[in-house]
């Protein structure tokens, strides 16, 4: 039971983090039909800037926020630079597109920082851990699943109460309709780039902390975990996002903590065939998005 | 008595590839009045509202709006300069609700006083709106997502209202409503162009009218006289 307990939490953490994720792509997605690829490198940009800030001596309070701000920042410049010349271009131009970004900037961070992997220093509090009875949680555990609540609390609000994000939900329903009210096509995809931005650099903190280092191919493996999330959860859907999210971690963690030793090694496909068994009987995921096919800008 | 139309446009020409949907019309409408453009389907009178508000792009020809040359300017900067258009089907955001809706109709006004005026008429126009305000745009009848429509579309303020096929689907009895409605709207001075289907309805409320067949317009006149002229039967059943 205490195992039990303790994987669960740890299902938490992993899967709040790919929810996360799994929502910044689907934001973007949701607007503008393109899955963007490079999103893991928004979270390297999060995690160097990690790395810097502790050789510097920065405190890490404020390291966090400015590697937040460092995912943003890149997030916007990707989309002014890169996608915004193959804007209404087909899904296969874009998709390509965030190929060409996500390899670009890998080798950039090979040949200008390190190929290989390089340690971030973390505070000493996130990795002690709590006793509750018998139960051990790391704190790094519950900061990540805090940081995901606050998260999805604070996107929540923003996209049912403030103007910008009932405009992104709009312009997600029908763009061309939106801008016959006079919302600004390049507003709109730029706030959807930003938050996606400050999701990956959330997610990139959590990601660090938990490791304490960063390498150049960091975002590669949980982008594509959260990419079979979105899909899990139902493409283009928010909410389908973050519930395919937890879905995965929960998957991945109660697999590697009770599954027999001899079926260990088939851990990744058994959770791949899991998620495919849904599918199989959810096509569209677990909550499709109503405006799959609708017109993006 | 000549004076400056509100909006007109010259030499327009409509292409989806090569495929010509308008063929160099001429149009004009004047401040306050109500001008509809009628024709059987095809006939090229959505592709002309579309482009007289950027929505799809004018392939020759010039469209003035207030003395400006808008021709080559998108949607979202025609809304500002109080030019919109309610489109065809309705197209409400259905996961939004009717506030919702509403506000963004009002996006691109900051004026905290005009935005306060657009509401209260929208709610004193359409009573409906304001019960069904935290409702989906979704659940909406076929007649409410039409008056939201038109309600969206009348929170910026606009000078000039474009509405296409405003009784599109809706039952006899809530096409009355509707162009109850539009009737209501000429006495508050929205001037607006009206794509109808409905013609005896649309020569009903309008003043002027353009016939359309085929691209081009066929006929034009006051609404009086199409409604005498064998021109309109004639683009109806297709003979040019």
């Amino acid at each position: 039971m205490d195992l039990f307990v303790q994987q669960t939490v740890n299902a938490l953490a992993l899967g709040g983090t790919y929810a996360l994720l799994a929502l910044g792509l689907a934001v973007v997605f949701s607007i503008m039909g393109l899955i963007n690829f490079a999103h893991g490198e928004l979270m390297t940009i999060s995690g160097y800037t990690l790395m810097y800030c502790g050789i510097l001596g920065v405190p890490f309070v404020v390291s966090v926020p400015l590697a937040i701000l460092a995912a943003v920042l890149a997030a916007v410049a990707m989309e002014r630079i890169a996608f915004r010349p193959v804007r209404g271009g087909s899904g296969a131009t874009m998709l390509i597109t965030s190929f060409a970004v996500a390899m670009i900037l890998q080798v950039l961070f090979q040949n200008l920082i390190s190929a290989r992997s390089q340690a971030v220093a973390l505070p000493q509090i996130l990795s002690q851990s709590v006793h509750l009875g018998n139960v051990i949680i790391g704190v790094n555990k519950i900061a990540a699943i805090v940081a995901t609540v606050l998260m999805l609390i604070f996107l929540d609000r923003f996209m049912n109460r403030q103007k910008t994000g009932i405009a992104m939900r709009a312009a997600a329903e029908d763009f061309a309709v939106a801008r016959l009210m006079g919302i600004r096509a390049n507003t709109v995809i730029a706030g959807a780039f930003a938050i996606s931005g400050l999701l990956a650099g959330v997610a990139a903190v959590l990601w660090v902390s938990q490791r304490a280092s960063v390498d150049p191919l960091m975002g590669f493996t949980p982008v594509l975990k959260a990419f079979i999330a979105a899909i899990l959860g139902g493409l283009g859907s928010l909410r389908g996002a973050v519930a395919g999210g937890f879905m995965l971690g929960f998957i991945e963690v109660y697999l590697a903590a009770f599954l027999p030793q001899e079926f260990q090694e088939f851990r990744e496909p058994i959770g791949l065939g899991l998620v495919v068994l849904i599918l199989l009987f959810r096509p569209n995921g677990m909550i499709p998005s109503r405006f799959l096919g609708s017109i993006k800008v | 008595m000549t004076r400056v139309p509100l909006l007109s446009a010259q030499g327009l020409n409509v292409r989806y590839g090569a495929i010509q949907a308008v063929r160099g019309i001429e149009l004009s409408i004047n401040e306050g009045e109500i001008v509809t453009f009628l024709g059987a389907n095809g006939a090229g009178k959505s592709s002309t509202l579309n482009a007289l508000v950027g929505l799809v792009p004018v392939a020759e020809g010039r469209v003035l709006f207030d003395d400006q040359d808008i021709t080559d300017l998108a949607p979202e900067r025609l809304t500002p300069m109080g030019l919109t258009l309610a489109p065809e089907g309705r197209r409400v955001f259905g996961g939004l609700t009717v506030e919702e809706n509403l506000r963004m109709g009002a996006y691109a006004v900051n004026d905290v006083d005009r935005r306060m005026a657009a509401w209260d008429m929208v709610y004193d126009l359409f009573p409906i709106l304001h019960e069904r305000r935290k409702q989906f745009a979704g659940t909406l009848s076929g007649g409410q997502q039409q008056m939201l429509a038109i309600g969206r579309a009348l929170m910026c303020g606009p000078r000039l209202l474009l509405l296409d096929e405003p009784s599109l689907g809706l039952a006899p009895k809530i096409v009355g409503q509707i162009f109850d409605l539009i009737a209501l709207l000429r006495e508050r001075d929205v001037t607006l162009g009206i794509v109808e289907q409905n013609v005896a309805m649309a020569l009903e409320v309008a003043d002027r009218g353009y016939v359309m067949a085929a691209g081009r317009v066929v006929a034009t006149g006051t609404a009086e006289e199409l409604r005498q002229t064998d021109r309109l039967r004639a683009a109806y059943l297709g003979e040019e």
